[in-house]
């Protein structure tokens, strides 16, 4: 009836596990109980969980990657605590925890934090940059959204019930097969990631249409703002590669549920197969993850610098020869397979190329401020903390193109500091620009100002006090993912990554800090002109928050920074004659009863409840099935109400520049 | 600030707003097209590197009945040049022709995932499944993975019966049974590929 599902999957004998169990559930219950308590219901429903509306999505989307950030920081805590005490100990994770404890560190980081965060900004963002008033598919956002968050609740289940993979975020075969992890964990991992794997190729199909087909009148491709090229090109990336990502996980699931050899010692498997599939995804992945993020630089750095950014041809085509360059470089993730040495010098070059339009970017960036009259709010330091801080990591990522190099260097803490100091800087930091930056347009008030720079101080120092150790240890030729150690060498740089971690965990406790301190201070921080930072493009034409229709009017531009233009022209801010009817989407819950069948889906497969399974299959199909003959899926504003919103608009501007003066 | 006329360039503001959804989807469709493909080709590079890895167990030419495995390819060839006809009925507005035709097509498909399953089925029987060598693996995945796509679309031809009869030939039906048939030939192009690969090649 309940397939392998009992009651002693609840790891009841772990006090930490329990503990992190019972305070999820705590927290679940308290805010469900606030929800109730204030009568907000209804109001979830009909203005959220059931939404087409981009800007809702996109929200809903950093929300969920912010509380899987906790979650992986929370991990990233106990690792490195372990490390510096489990000199000639064990300390206090036993080797089974600590293995699940990195494995969920790295899925949740990539899958559903940088994932979700990158696509909540391209979500909020894009549609108000390109004029548009919705993207091209809105039911499908949902469903993406809802696939998403179902993969990351798959993860949150495994804390409580069985155990989440314990072999590594990447996975390798064979130690992913039935013979070597019988347990339910490789399942939590491969049920979650090919979950929330389709919703990101469904987002990269909408965001591709969207961009080609949605522009405003006047945006030619070469006038699109950059941070529209780094998601279209991270779009492409993503539709090209999730697939095979799919593909990689699907067959070690057939080999898991019905004996099959792909990936197996035995039987004419091979397991360096399962390598090249994974990281044919996972390369392009990396630069998934960094090249919106490097949009966002390029925005803050002009709009801070109040220039046009420097380069812009060059920018889009070095982001151009990333997403082509980014399919040629996967096997040097493991060099030491054994290839011939010609194949690894091929992939040691384009490795070392790829380098070189990144090194274009970081160039475009300086000369963007250079002579610009700067102004250092969270966004720009969160940019120069960037520049500053990738370059190392950068320049780490070259040494280790090298194969002879990556020979000594593979699978040390050398290999973590690099990708983590490519990563963060590269991808978080830029969301955490991106998150100071459009906050305000997103939400209507501006973040406080005074926590955000507490945090950026604290993320930095820690950041470098964490991770510069981590290259020294990996010279001095300590492994990666090691529970306990017996070199009293490696102990006092292992203490100092780990206080650095705490730094760390300081700067994330700011940044919550901040938002309370903002949502309590909104009414004096909020933003009535929509353009808070006298912005280049089109986002800030419209109001903070933007009405559901984005724009009254459509706007037609001339200039790559559009709204820049329109200001210089005086035509920013004109009251249209007239205004017309609009059509937006209605809501609709198919996305979320899909994405929680979904869930049910995962849950008996992991289990294998197949009666389950096959009902929540059956639910999902009926669902879409339903939602395919439904035709009326759109609502009309009134042109009367769309007036009365813009006059009410008008005379709240008017009325702070009133106050201003 | 004054009430003055925003500069807009009224022709192309239209044409933005009547952007042609339909054309929207499809360009969306070929995308997921697109992806759909990269996935078939990751799974035939595996065959590529798997597909003689027999260890010890049958081969190719052994297990595959070319006679059986070309019939199956005819209905799926035919059933492709009997959507065409659907979709040239649908542009003349004849519902009953439109009708008859889908349903030849969906019998040709019907067939053809018939005769797959029996092929899979024989071959488990004889216990050569896909757990008996890494090339069974394979095999079993590639055609299955096929398989499995042309009946999602049987499924698909189904709903757009109950659809052309419901609703008639709505512009948002119209745009559907375009993106079948486009679905519909891909799955075509793909089985020529997986005839030729698997099944003709392992004769070489």
């Amino acid at each position: 009836m309940f397939g392998k599902l009992s009651l002693e999957a609840i790891p009841y004998h772990d006090p930490i596990v329990m503990l992190a169990v019972i305070g999820s559930i705590a927290l679940g219950l308290v805010i469900m109980g606030l929800i109730s308590y204030f009568h907000k219901w209804h109001y979830l429903w009909t203005e959220w969980l059931t939404s087409l509306d981009h800007k809702k999505i996109g929200i809903m989307y950093i929300i969920l990657a912010l509380v899987m950030m906790l979650r992986g920081l929370s991990d990233a805590v106990m690792l490195r605590s372990q490390q510096a005490i489990a000199m000639g100990s064990a300390g206090y994770l036993p080797p089974d925890h600590f293995n699940q404890v990195f494995s969920a560190h790295g899925t949740m980081m990539i899958i559903f934090v940088a994932m979700p965060f990158l696509t909540g900004l391209v979500n909020i963002v894009v549609p108000l940059q390109l004029g548009a008033r919705d993207v091209a598919y809105p039911f499908l956002n949902s469903i993406s959204f809802w696939l998403t968050a179902s993969g990351a609740m798959l993860v949150m289940v495994s804390l409580g019930v069985g155990e989440f993979s314990k072999a590594g975020w990447s996975g390798y075969a064979p130690l992913t097969e039935l013979q070597y992890s019988p347990g339910t964990g490789v399942d939590y991992w491969l049920w979650s990631l090919q979950i929330a794997g389709i919703g990101s190729l469904l987002t990269s199909v909408n965001f591709l249409v969207t961009i080609l087909k949605m522009r405003a009148p006047g945006m030619t491709l070469m006038r699109m703002p950059i941070f529209v090229w780094t998601t279209l090109c991270t779009s492409v990336l993503m539709l090209f590669s999730f697939p095979v990502l799919t593909v990689a996980l699907a067959m070690v699931t057939l080999d898991r549920y019905l004996g099959m050899h792909f990936f197996s010692n035995d039987f004419g498997g091979n397991m360096m197969m399962y390598a090249n599939l994974f990281w044919i995804w996972g390369h392009p992945e990396v630069y998934i993850v960094v090249l919106p993020a490097f949009g966002i630089y390029s925005e803050v750095s002009a709009t801070f610098s109040s220039k046009r950014l420097f380069g812009y041809t060059s920018m889009v085509y070095a982001t151009a020869a990333i997403m082509v360059l980014s399919f040629s470089v996967w096997v040097h993730h493991f060099f030491t397979m054994g290839a011939s040495p010609n194949v690894n010098i091929f992939f040691g070059i384009t490795t070392m190329i790829i380098a070189v339009p990144t090194g274009v970017k970081i160039f475009n960036w300086l000369f963007t401020m250079y002579r610009g009259r700067v102004r250092f709010t969270t966004p720009m330091l969160w940019t120069l903390g960037f520049i500053t801080t990738f370059a190392i990591g950068g320049m780490t990522g070259v040494l280790l193109a090298a194969p002879p190099a990556d020979f000594v260097l593979h699978n040390s803490l050398f290999l973590v500091a690099h990708f983590h100091n490519v990563l963060i800087p590269g991808a978080l930091f830029g969301y955490l620009a991106g998150y100071a930056y459009w906050f305000p347009k997103a939400i209507g008030f501006a973040l406080d100002e005074k926590w955000g720079r507490r945090s950026f101080w604290s993320w930095i120092i820690g950041f470098y006090l964490a991770f510069i150790p981590l290259y020294i240890l990996g010279f001095m030729g300590m492994p990666r993912r090691m529970a306990h150690y017996d070199n009293p060498a490696w102990q006092p740089l292992l203490i100092i990554a780990a206080a650095g971690t705490m730094l760390i965990m300081f700067g994330v406790l700011c940044q919550i800090i901040q938002l309370v301190v903002s949502i309590r201070a909104r009414h004096s921080h909020r933003d009535l002109t929509g353009d808070l930072w006298d912005g280049r493009t089109l986002e800030w034409a419209t109001a903070s928050p933007p009405p559901v229709y984005n724009f009254a009017t459509v706007p037609v531009v001339h200039d790559i920074d559009a709204f820049t233009d329109m200001k210089e022209k005086g035509t920013a801010y004109t009251r249209p004659d007239h205004f017309e009817d609009i059509h937006m989407p209605k809501n609709s819950a198919c996305g979320l009863i899909s994405g929680m069948l979904t869930l049910v889906f995962g849950f008996a497969m992991i289990w294998y409840i197949w009666w389950l399974a096959i009902a929540s299959a059956l639910g999902m199909l009926i669902t879409i099935i339903i939602r395919a003959n439904d035709d009326e899926s759109h609502y009309t504003i009134p042109a009367a109400e769309v007036e009365a919103m813009e006059n009410k608009r008008l005379h709240d501007m008017l009325a702070a520049a009133g106050t201003a003066r | 600030m004054t009430t003055k006329t925003m500069i807009t360039d009224a022709t192309t503001a239209e044409i933005w707003e009547e952007h042609d959804i339909a054309g929207n989807q499809s360009l969306g469709f070929w995308l997921y097209l697109m992806s759909d493909l990269v996935l078939f080709g990751a799974i035939f590079a595996t065959y590529a590197v798997l597909g003689h890895n027999y260890a010890g167990g049958p081969t190719g030419r052994e297990l595959f009945n070319l006679p059986m495995v070309f019939a199956e390819t005819l209905l799926l060839l035919v059933s492709s040049a009997t959507f065409g006809l659907v979709m040239i009925y649908m542009h003349q507005g004849k519902r009953d022709w439109v009708l008859g035709w889908m349903a030849v097509t969906f019998l040709l498909g019907l067939g053809f995932v018939v005769m797959e399953v029996h092929e899979f089925h024989t071959l488990i029987s004889e216990g050569n499944g896909p757990d008996r060598s890494a090339f069974l693996s394979a095999f079993f995945t590639l055609v299955g993975t096929h398989g499995a796509h042309v009946a999602s679309g049987l499924i698909w031809m189904a709903v757009m019966f109950v659809q052309v009869i419901g609703k008639g030939f709505t512009l948002p039906v119209q745009s559907r049974l375009m993106r079948l048939s486009m679905f519909w030939h891909f799955l075509d192009i793909v089985w020529v590929a997986v005839f030729t690969i698997v099944y003709l090649m392992s004769f070489v």
